[in-house]
C-alpha cells in the first residue's frame, strides 16, 4: 500500500472517509426509514435519497441539515476509485477486494442510471378496454387536443411544472394563449349546491363555474393520489374567451369551439402514448379457500402491434412481468370488484447493471474470504499438527 | 467418568429427544389422537384438527394444555370438549385476560383468573354486550392508535369470537342430540321439501312438515354462517379440491343433491358417542371416515398425521431445552473439565441442531415450501444457522465459546418463535406477492443467514465483554482467540447479508419493476451491509482494536435486531407484516441491553475482573 502525500489526495483516498461514509449512509437509510411513515416512499426518495442534502424546513427557511444520497453516493464512488489508483497496488491477494469494489462502483453507478432515467407509469383498464398509451402515477398535464378534423386529433399537452407560474402560455399550434390564474397541488372539488360554504372555482366556462375547489394538503401515502386543479384564462387575439377549471377529478373533457376549429380541454395524468395497444381479457383474484389472503392475480392481455404485425395474447401475473420495447408490465393491484387491472410500467435501461455488479460482488467476496480461510484452515492445521508432535 | 461423561450427555439427551417422539394418547378409551390427525380446512389450508386445537389455545390463553383442577388436559381433548359438550369446555380457564380494565370491564375478578389470569367463557359470558360495545367504539381505531384497553378488548373480543365459532364448525351445540336430528331430516326432507313447494304454489299441504324443514333449513343457514371450520371435503374427483364446506353449507345443500353428505353424518356420529361415552363406537367412525377419507384424500391425511405428531413431538421446544443444558456445560467448562465439559456442550448442541433440522424439514415439507416463509420461521431459521456455524467456530477453537454462544442465540431465538407463535397458525399460505419458491429459496435464505452471522458475531462479542469484566476466564489468548471468531464471522456476515440483499433487489426488480424500492425491510438489510463493511473497513484500517471491534459487533446486534423487527413496527411498505406492541417492548430492551454491554467496555481496562489474572491485549 503507498500513500499519497498530496493532502487532497490523501483526504478522498483515506480509509476513514469510507467509514465517516458508511456511517453517515446508515443514519441517513435509518432517517429516512422512519421518515417514510410521513412522507411515503416517493417523498422519501426525493427528500433524501435523490438530492445533494437533505433539507429541512426551520419556519419557512430551508436548511441543509444532512448530506443526501447522490452526495455520499458520488463521494464513495470518489472514495473507491481514487483509493484505487493511487493507493491500492494491484496484487493477486486483493484481486477478490478489488472485484468486490468494481462491483459496488457499477452499482453506485447503476443506481444514479435508475435515479436519473426510470420512468414509472400506470396502466389502468377495465375488462374489455384497449389503450394504447399509460399515465404517470403522479405528474399531470394539461392537453388542448383540436378534435377538428375527423381523421386525427392534434393534441398539446403542457406539464403541471408551466401552470404553476402565473406567465401565459403560448404555442404555435394554438390560435390562443393559456393563462394559469391558480394551480392547486391536491384538491377536492364538489358542486357549489352540495357545498354552499365552499370557495368558488373562479371559472366562467362550462362545468367549472358550477363546482367549488377545496385544496387540500398533499397526500403522500401509497394507495391515494394526489388529484391537483388548475384554473386557466385563454386569450385569444380578440380578447378573453374564458376561464375553465381543469382537473382529473373530471372524467370528461371540456369542449368548446373557436375560430371554426373544435378543442377539447383536460388535466390528465401525464401520458404516454405506445405504438402498440394493450387490450384487458380477464382479470382474475384467487384467494385461498376460507379466507381473504389473495393467491394470486393475474391479467390476461391481447397486445397488438400494428408495426410488427403481432397479436398475440399474453399472461401477466405476480412474479412474471410482460418485458416489451424496453417496457416491463406488471401486476401492480385492482380494483372495482376485481374487473379493474392496475398494471405498473417501467422504463429502466440501467435494469441489467445490478446483475452484473451482483455477479462481481458475489464472486470478489467469495475470492477474498476463500483465500483468508483456506490461509486460516492451513495454519490452524500446522498449529494442531505442531501441538501433536 | 471424565472420558465418558460426553458420551452420557449425549444418550441422555438422546433419550430426551426420544421421549418426545412417542405416540400420545389422550383421552383414554377415545382415540383422540386418531380425531385429531382428522382433516379440516382452515386458513387456506388442509390442517388436522389437532393443530386448530393448538393455534386456538395459543391465540386465546398463550399456552397449548388447558390446566384444570383434577389435571392438564391435551389441546385435542378441550378441543373435542369444545365441540361435542361445550357446557363442559365453557367453565374451564381458556382466556387469558391480562388488561386490568378489560378485567373490571367485564366484572371479573383477577385473583379468579390465577397467576396466568385466565378465565371460563362461562365468567366472561355476562358482560360480551359490554365488551361489544367497547369493541364497535375501537373498531374505527387504525391498529397502531388503539390504546392498551382498545387493543385488549379487541383481542379478547376476536378470542371468543373464534371460540363460539368453533363450537358452530362440527354440529349444532344448541341441539341435545345432533345426531338425532339430521336422522329426522334425513327421513323427513322428502316429505318436507314436497310441503314447502305445495305451500309456494298455493296447494293444500302438510304446514307442519313444511314448517319443520323451514326452521330446519334456517338453523342450517346459522350454523353455516357462524362456523369457522370447513370440514365436509368435495367427492373425491371433484374439481375443485379445495372446495370443503362447513356442516352447516352442507346441509343446506342436501336440499338439491341426494341427502346427506356421509361426512356431516361421521361428525354428528362422533358427537353423539362421545356425549354418550361410546368409545367403541367413536373409535370405529374414525376408523371408517378415515378410510373414506383414503380415497380422494390419502394425500392429505398423511400429511395431517405427520402433522399431528409434529405437533405433539414440539421438537422445537425439544430444542430449547437442550440448548440450555449446551450453554450451561459451556460455562461450567470455563470453571473445570474443560474438555470434557467442552465436549459434552458439542455433543449436546449437535444433538439439538439435529432436532431443529428435523423440525424445519418437516415444517418445509408440510408446506411444500422453502424454510422461511414468515416471522416464526425466519426466528427458527436464524437460530439454526447461527448454531450451525458456532458448531463450525467450535470444531476449529475448542474452547466452548461458540457453544456458549450457540446455546444462548438457539434458545432466544426459539423463545422469540414460540412468542410469534400465539399470533396464529405458522404454516400460514403465503400472499400472492412473496408466492415464489425460487426467491424465498434464494434471497430469503441468504440474507437471513447474513442475519444469522451479525447476531453470532455480537453473541460472541458479548461474551468477550462479559467474561472479561466480570470473569477471569478472558485471558490474553482467549481474548485473541475471540477477536478471530469475530473477525471471521463478520467476513461471513458480510458477504451473506450484501449477496443476499442484492439478491432481494433483483426480486423486487423480477416481480414489481424497481430493483430498489427503499422499502423499510430493505433499507433494514443494507443497514446491516453497512454496517459489516464499516467493522470490516475499521479493522482493516486500524481504526480499531481488539474492544472497538467487539463494540461494532455488539452494536450490529442492535442493527439486525431493528432489521428484523423494528421496520415491521413502521407498518408502511411491502414486508410489514404482523408484530405487537409487547414485541416493540422487548425489541427495545434488547437494543438497551446491547448498548449497556457497549457501555462496559468503557470500563477501563484494568479494572476488568479478567486483567487482574494475566496481561490482555488491546
Amino acid at each position: 500500500m503507498s500513500l499519497p502525500s498530496n493532502p487532497v489526495l490523501k483526504f478522498f483516498t483515506s480509509l476513514k472517509l469510507t467509514v465517516v461514509l458508511l456511517v453517515l449512509s446508515i443514519v441517513l437509510v435509518f432517517c429516512a426509514t422512519l421518515n417514510q411513515v410521513q412522507l411515503g416512499v416517493w417523498g422519501v426518495q426525493a427528500k433524501w435519497f435523490r438530492s445533494f442534502f437533505v433539507w429541512h424546513d426551520f419556519n419557512g427557511v430551508l436548511f441543509p441539515v444532512f448530506p443526501g444520497g447522490f452526495l455520499l453516493g458520488v463521494m464513495l464512488l470518489i472514495n473507491l476509485i481514487t483509493s484505487h489508483v493511487f493507493r491500492f497496488k494491484l496484487s493477486w491477494k486483493k484481486l477478490g477486494i478489488t472485484i468486490t469494489h468494481a462491483g459496488l462502483i457499477l452499482l453506485l453507478i447503476g443506481e444514479f442510471v435508475t435515479a436519473i432515467y426510470q420512468e414509472e407509469f400506470q396502466m389502468r383498464m377495465d375488462e374489455g378496454e384497449t389503450k394504447n398509451y399509460s399515465e404517470s402515477p403522479r405528474f399531470v398535464e394539461l392537453a388542448v387536443t383540436d378534435i377538428t378534423g375527423p381523421e386525427w386529433d392534434q393534441v398539446v399537452a403542457i406539464p403541471a411544472a408551466h401552470l404553476k407560474s402565473p406567465a401565459a402560455i403560448q404555442r404555435p399550434e394554438l390560435p390562443f394563449t393559456l393563462k394559469p390564474l391558480a394551480y392547486y397541488p391536491n384538491t377536492v372539488l364538489q358542486m357549489k349546491t352540495q357545498a354552499p360554504t365552499a370557495p368558488e372555482s373562479g371559472a366562467d366556462r362550462d362545468i367549472g363555474a358550477r363546482l367549488a375547489v377545496t385544496p387540500v394538503p398533499l397526500t403522500y401515502k401509497d394507495n391515494e393520489r394526489n388529484l391537483p386543479s388548475v384554473l386557466v384564462e385563454l386569450n385569444g387575439a380578440g380578447g378573453s374567451l374564458g376561464k375553465w377549471l381543469l382537473s382529473p377529478w373530471l372524467m370528461d373533457s371540456q369542449r368548446f369551439d373557436y375560430e371554426g376549429r373544435t378543442y377539447e380541454l383536460s388535466l390528465r395524468f401525464k401520458r404516454e402514448y405506445k405504438p402498440f395497444t394493450l387490450q384487458l381479457l380477464d382479470f382474475t383474484h384467487d384467494r385461498y379457500p376460507g379466507t381473504e389472503i389473495p393467491k394470486n392475480f393475474s391479467s390476461k392481455l391481447r397486445l397488438i402491434n400494428p408495426q410488427t404485425g403481432e397479436d398475440r395474447q399474453v399472461l401477466v401475473y405476480m412474479n412474471n412481468p410482460l418485458r416489451y420495447q424496453g417496457l416491463t408490465f406488471y401486476q401492480q393491484g385492482f380494483d372495482n370488484n376485481d374487473t379493474t387491472t392496475i398494471l405498473q410500467v417501467v422504463r429502466n435501461p440501467g435494469w441489467l447493471i445490478p446483475y452484473i455488479s451482483c455477479l462481481m460482488l458475489t464472486l470478489g467476496l467469495f475470492i477474498q474470504f476463500g483465500i483468508s480461510l483456506y490461509g486460516f484452515t492451513q495454519r490452524r492445521s500446522a498449529k494442531l499438527a505442531a501441538v501433536k508432535v | 467418568m471424565k472420558r465418558i461423561l460426553p458420551l452420557i450427555i449425549l444418550v441422555l439427551g438422546a433419550v430426551y429427544f426420544g421421549s418426545s417422539l412417542r405416540p400420545h394418547h389422550p383421552g383414554g378409551d377415545f382415540h383422540l389422537s386418531e380425531f385429531g390427525e382428522l382433516p379440516v380446512l382452515v386458513g387456506g389450508r388442509i390442517k388436522p384438527l389437532d393443530t386448530v386445537a393448538r393455534t386456538s389455545l395459543l391465540q386465546m390463553q398463550e399456552s397449548q394444555t388447558v390446566r384444570t383442577a383434577g389435571r392438564t388436559l391435551e389441546p385435542i381433548e378441550w378441543f373435542t370438549l369444545l365441540v361435542f359438550d361445550p357446557a363442559k369446555a365453557d367453565a374451564l380457564q381458556t382466556f387469558k385476560v391480562v388488561n386490568t380494565e378489560v378485567q373490571s370491564l367485564m366484572q371479573i375478578n383477577p385473583e379468579e383468573g390465577g397467576a396466568q389470569k385466565r378465565f371460563s367463557f362461562d365468567q366472561l359470558r355476562a358482560h360480551i354486550p359490554d365488551l361489544e360495545k367497547q369493541v364497535q367504539l375501537a373498531g374505527p381505531v387504525e391498529a397502531k392508535q388503539r390504546t392498551a384497553f382498545q387493543s385488549a378488548a379487541m383481542q379478547l373480543y376476536g378470542n371468543l369470537t373464534t371460540y363460539q365459532q368453533l363450537k358452530y364448525s362440527l354440529q349444532d351445540p344448541e341441539s341435545p342430540d345432533f345426531l338425532a336430528d339430521i336422522r329426522e331430516f334425513e327421513t323427513s326432507i322428502d316429505k318436507g321439501v314436497a310441503a314447502v313447494r305445495a305451500q309456494v304454489e298455493g296447494k293444500p299441504h302438510d304446514k307442519a312438515a313444511a314448517d319443520a324443514v323451514l326452521s330446519l333449513a334456517r338453523r342450517f343457514q346459522f350454523i353455516g354462517d357462524f362456523g369457522k371450520l370447513l370440514v365436509i371435503p368435495p367427492p373425491p374427483g371433484a374439481p375443485d379440491s379445495l372446495a370443503w364446506k362447513k356442516v352447516g353449507e352442507s346441509l343446506l345443500g342436501s336440499f338439491e343433491n341426494d341427502g346427506v353428505d356421509p361426512a356431516v353424518l361421521a361428525w354428528a356420529g362422533l358427537g353423539h358417542s362421545w356425549r354418550n361415552g361410546q368409545a367403541v363406537e367413536f373409535n370405529e367412525i374414525v376408523k371408517l371416515y378415515r378410510a373414506q377419507l383414503s380415497r380422494g384424500y390419502g394425500e392429505a391425511l398423511t400429511k395431517t398425521d405427520i402433522e399431528t405428531r409434529f405437533n405433539a413431538a414440539a421438537p422445537f421446544y425439544t430444542s430449547m431445552a437442550l440448548y440450555v443444558g449446551a450453554f450451561i456445560l459451556a460455562i461450567c467448562s470455563w470453571l473445570r473439565w474443560p474438555v470434557a465439559l467442552g465436549r459434552s456442550a458439542a455433543y449436546l448442541l449437535t444433538l439439538a441442531a439435529i432436532t431443529t433440522t428435523l423440525g424445519i424439514a418437516a415444517r418445509m415439507w408440510l408446506e411444500g415450501r422453502p424454510p422461511v416463509t414468515n416471522l416464526y420461521s425466519s426466528a427458527v431459521f436464524i437460530g439454526w444457522a447461527a448454531v450451525l456455524l458456532c458448531l463450525a467456530l467450535e470444531f476449529f477453537y475448542r474452547n466452548a465459546i461458540a457453544s456458549a454462544a450457540a446455546g444462548l442465540i438457539g434458545f432466544c431465538t426459539l423463545l422469540i418463535a414460540h412468542h410469534l407463535s400465539l399470533s396464529g397458525d405458522t404454516l400460514e399460505m403465503m400472499r400472492a406477492v412473496l408466492d415464489s419458491n425460487f426467491w424465498l429459496a434464494t434471497h430469503v435464505i441468504v440474507v437471513t443467514i447474513g442475519y444469522s452471522a451479525t447476531f453470532v458475531a455480537g453473541a460472541l462479542a458479548i461474551l468477550y465483554v462479559v467474561l472479561g469484566v466480570f470473569t477471569k476466564v478472558l485471558t490474553q489468548p482467549v481474548a485473541k482467540t475471540l477477536t478471530g471468531m469475530v473477525y471471521g464471522i463478520v467476513c461471513f456476515a458480510t458477504l451473506f447479508s450484501l449477496v443476499g440483499t442484492i439478491l432481494g433487489g433483483i426480486w423486487a426488480d423480477q416481480s414489481w419493476g424497481r430493483f430498489w424500492g427503499w422499502d423499510p425491510k430493505e433499507n433494514g438489510a443494507l443497514m446491516i451491509v453497512l454496517w459489516n463493511a464499516i467493522i470490516l473497513h475499521c479493522r482493516w484500517g486500524g481504526l480499531v482494536k481488539q474492544r472497538g471491534l467487539m463494540n461494532l459487533a455488539i452494536f450490529g446486534n442492535v442493527i439486525t435486531g431493528w432489521s428484523w423487527f423494528g421496520t415491521n413496527l413502521l407498518g408502511v411498505g411491502l414486508h410489514s407484516y404482523g408484530f405487537t406492541e409487547n414485541g416493540a417492548k422487548v425489541l427495545g430492551a434488547f437494543m438497551v441491553a446491547n448498548l449497556v454491554l457497549i457501555g462496559l467496555t468503557f470500563i477501563p481496562r484494568e479494572k476488568w475482573v479478567s486483567s487482574t489474572t494475566a496481561e490482555s491485549g488491546d
